[in-house]
């Protein structure tokens, strides 16, 4: 082991998006020596992408915003499967936390008495989104990477982590490599905050970047943490659909939440077709109330703006009634309905990327869209208050962590997601590893094992493409593991997953270790590989219809499905996992009370 | 364009040695560059080395040359290029090689680790008794201008400073940061000067404002007018404040020092 680079701290930080940066950050405020390690250059993280706005009861436009709405609005966009309390402490934290952004440099849009402007978006009861126009992830990424390095965060760039090391009982390091040499690094370390975001690179469809390969789901189940709700993944509407090479990149929410409204082929908005149940008594029924809606917030929303689990199905369901666009979308309009030079001001972003990547004049005509896959719901079991997973020394934040967003994500709550949860996670982190006694073991052997197995593609004459392995798994997951799912595909696609997992057994690279994407992507596969079994086991398990995740064999919620978790672990064996139910924790009745008040 | 064969000659090599190669690769209708270069990794080349985050013109990771145009490999669409003739993609020229088409472009964020924080001053106890910030949008969009800034790089890499060989002591902070401190000195909240800084250690008098930092800036900033020239009239407002020379003259009676030049 002596020949790896190696480093020590008290606190690692896995991945450098907004979670990643606020819990280093928090864990340097509690004295922690705190290293970040990350995929990419530092401020490339996903959260770059995030567009239309961070959530947060602020009550700058809508005075009777407050926390104890928008905890409403989560857990029943949720489909009251989230965990109560860490909706409660996330709605409650959240204003506090974009307050910070501005004081550390953050610029947010402005109301006309100079206060944050909050805009209009799906699942919120009021405009809550505080947002720079349809680019405020970079405004956050920005922010939170200029205040990390002010701070002096330790930072790793460009390096990827391919195990965790635990001394049998707690985490005690990660193994990881340096992308552009191909070096291994060992660090020892006392806690780990996994902050890695997503899993999208599994579907072929995606508005993911190439880092959302599951790492920290993975790397949690190898290290035996329970990971929850892995069969809720989110397909986010409106993705691009034209041309092929755009297929999936996101088309903010904001364009609804600003007036843009969704069309069939027939030119009908087909939304008023969709209201469920329990959106009834909060969604308007008529157009005319719909777009009254915009500016009286004392009628119902427009059906556009229901969550987005509610939304893609809709869309799904048009499509394959033969009501999509010649390109196998269906219409977005804001052309006709906002002036052009309002429409560039709110949406340049958007505007910017259907002139340059489709040649459509988004001021001028609608714009053809449909699902992608978007954001991981599920993930790492983590307690509430400290983000603590399962096992001693590790946490996880943002959307590697389950809990808050339940069975269905709102929009806006994953950019609050990550700086409340950041926080907490990198502050218990820190408090956790300058407490803890004794000596943190790691085991060289252990070591030299990683960095065998990891190199080894390199020594197979001939063996599988692992480009080859990825594009079929995509399409496995897109096809078979995708927004309506049955038995007898969930089935096929593990069987499909079981023997990709051999093919990449037998993964062969070319070239040599220093900066070679197809290295890094055949150790991306593991990964990928995995969280993918997890999510096809789960949802073969969740026999019942609720958000994120739609049988067709079992169309309607179950009530017994509405009180459970579908936890995965690590079986004893090691070489697989097992899958049983944990009891959803109960809410306390002043909490419930909400929920049984009309709208 | 319809699908179509294309001939794609890459740049293959690291610091040692390297050369051109031509890949021999379909392109399909509505593509850019990087569908084109992932295509090539996905068949031919497994090890092509090439940068690239969010394929959106988002994150700024995947600045390339095309044709000897410092461009965004994923918002250069392939319809840009006559049919037929083979395009040439080479890595960002301004930051040292590390292989294929990605550089080492450390230098910017040793620069970024320069920048002084950004140090808002207190709230107003009348207009900001709440506690919260007070800022017209009026006064933010400027800054808010300058806060587009993905981080690609392009302007760094096109900047005559950068690539003067002379430039060794890297006394010049470059095109990305005078935005960034652009983007400090406007904001209504900063109480920073960071004047002296700018003029004695970032090199920004080297600026001699040819505008190819803006030309090829993929957000479209004004860098040059909006945040260089703005800036390079602060410095000189201070240093030629009648006032204030004579109050430095009166504290310090050496005469001032010519604006330092890396490369002496």
């Amino acid at each position: 082991m002596s020949e790896y680079e190696s480093h020590e701290f008290d606190v690692l930080v896995i991945g450098a998006g907004g979670a990643g940066l606020r819990a280093a950050v928090e864990a340097i405020a509690v004295g922690a020596r705190t290293a970040v390690i990350c995929k990419s250059l530092l401020g490339k993280a996903h959260t770059v992408m995030a567009e239309g706005g961070i959530a947060a009861a602020l009550g700058t436009v809508y005075p009777e915003d407050d926390w104890k709405v928008h905890f409403r609005d989560t857990m029943r966009g949720g489909k009251m499967l989230n965990n109560w309390r860490m909706a409660q402490i996330h709605a409650q934290e959240a204003p506090e936390r974009v307050y910070e952004l501005e004081e550390w440099g953050a610029v947010f849009d402005r109301t006309d008495d100079g206060r944050i402007l909050q805009r209009d978006f799906g699942g919120h009861r009021y405009a809550r989104l505080a947002h720079v126009g349809d680019r405020t992830g970079l405004e956050l990424i920005r922010t939170l990477q200029q205040t990390a390095v002010h701070r002096r965060a330790e930072v790793f760039m460009e390096c990827t982590v391919v195990n965790l090391v635990t001394d049998g009982t707690r985490i005690s390091g990660a193994v990881a490599y340096r992308r552009e040499t191909g070096a291994f690094l060992v660090f020892r370390a006392k806690a780990v905050v996994l902050a890695t975001g997503g899993i999208g690179k599994a579907y072929r469809i995606t508005s993911n970047s190439w880092e959302y390969t599951g790492d920290g789901h993975a790397l949690a189940l190898w290290a035996g943490a329970d990971l929850i709700d892995m069969e809720f993944v989110q397909f986010h509407p409106t993705g691009m659909v034209w041309p092929p090479s755009v297929r999936g990149i996101l088309v903010t929410e904001g364009v609804r939440g600003d007036g843009g409204i969704l069309l069939n082929s027939e030119g009908r908005r087909f939304m008023f077709d969709y209201i469920p149940e329990m959106f009834r008594g909060e969604t308007a029924d008529t157009e005319e109330e719909a777009d009254r809606w915009y500016a009286d917030k004392s009628v119902r929303r427009t059906p556009d703006l229901l969550p987005r689990d509610e939304v893609a199905r809709a869309i799904n369901t048009e499509i394959k009634a033969g009501r999509g666009t010649e390109h196998g979308g269906v219409f977005l309009d804001i052309a006709s309905r906002r002036p052009a030079e309002v429409i560039k001001r709110k949406l340049p972003g958007m505007y910017h990327q259907f002139r340059q990547l489709a040649d459509v004049d988004i001021t001028k005509e609608p714009m053809e869209i449909g699902p992608t896959c978007h954001y991981m719901m599920g993930g790492v079991r983590v307690d509430a208050e400290t983000a603590a997973a399962t096992i001693p020394g590790l946490y996880a934040a943002g959307e590697v962590a389950a809990g808050l967003h339940g069975a269905n994500r709102l929009g806006g709550n994953s950019l609050s997601d990550l700086v409340v949860f950041g926080r907490r996670a990198g502050m218990a982190a820190a408090e956790y590893a300058l407490g803890v006694e004794g000596q943190f073991v790691m085991d060289p052997a252990e070591v030299d094992r990683i960095a065998a197995d990891a190199v080894a593609p390199f020594e197979r004459d001939r063996g599988e493409n692992p480009y080859a392995i990825q594009r079929d798994l995509e399409e496995c997951m897109h096809t078979l593991v995708g927004i309506i799912r049955t038995e007898a595909e969930l089935k096929q696609a593990l069987d499909e997953i079981a023997a990709l997992k051999e093919r990449a057994g037998r993964v062969a690279v070319e070239g040599n270790r220093q900066f070679n994407p197809g290295w890094h992507l055949a150790m991306d596969l593991a990964p990928m590989l995995a969280v993918s079994e997890c999510i096809g086991r789960a949802a073969l398990e969740r026999k019942e219809s609720r958000g994120g995740h739609t049988r067709d064999d079992y169309p309607d919620t179950d009530p017994e499905f509405a009180k459970v978790n579908v936890r995965i672990h690590r079986n004893g064996e090691g070489n697989g996992v097992r899958v049983d139910h944990i009891p959803l924790p109960e809410m306390p009745a002043e909490l419930a009370a909400l929920f049984e008040e009309q709208h | 364009m319809t699908d179509q064969t294309v001939t794609m000659r890459l740049w293959r090599g690291d610091a040692e040695q390297g050369e051109f190669r031509d890949y021999q690769v379909d392109a399909q209708e509505g593509e850019v560059v990087l569908d084109v270069i992932h295509r090539i990794q996905a068949t031919q080349a497994g090890d092509l080395a090439v940068r690239w985050n969010c394929k959106a013109g988002r994150c700024g990771s995947c600045s390339a040359e095309i044709n000897g145009k410092p461009r965004l490999l994923c918002m250069t669409r392939m319809n840009l290029f006559e049919p037929g003739e083979p395009i040439t993609v080479t890595p960002i020229k301004a930051f040292p090689l590390i292989r294929d088409l990605v550089t080492d472009v450390s230098f910017n964020y040793e620069m970024a680790e320069k920048v002084p924080a950004f140090a808002p001053r207190a709230k107003d106890p009348k207009t900001e008794a709440d506690g919260h910030y007070r800022m017209a949008q009026r006064d933010i969009e400027r800054v808010q201008e300058f806060r587009k800034c993905i981080e690609c790089f392009l302007c760094q890499n096109v900047c005559h400073v950068i690539r003067d060989p002379h430039v060794t002591e890297r006394a010049f902070a470059g095109p990305r940061f005078f935005v960034r401190y652009a983007e400090l000195e406007m904001h209504p909240l900063d109480t920073s000067d960071r004047r002296e800084l700018l003029r004695q250690r970032m090199g920004l008098g080297l600026c001699n404002i040819t505008k190819c930092c803006t030309e090829v800036c993929p957000e479209e900033i004004h860098i040059t007018d909006n945040a260089i020239i703005p800036l390079k009239e602060r410095v000189v407002d201070k240093r030629y404040d009648p006032i204030r020379r004579v109050a430095r003259r009166l504290r310090r009676p050496k005469p001032a020092e010519p604006p330092a030049h890396p490369g002496s």
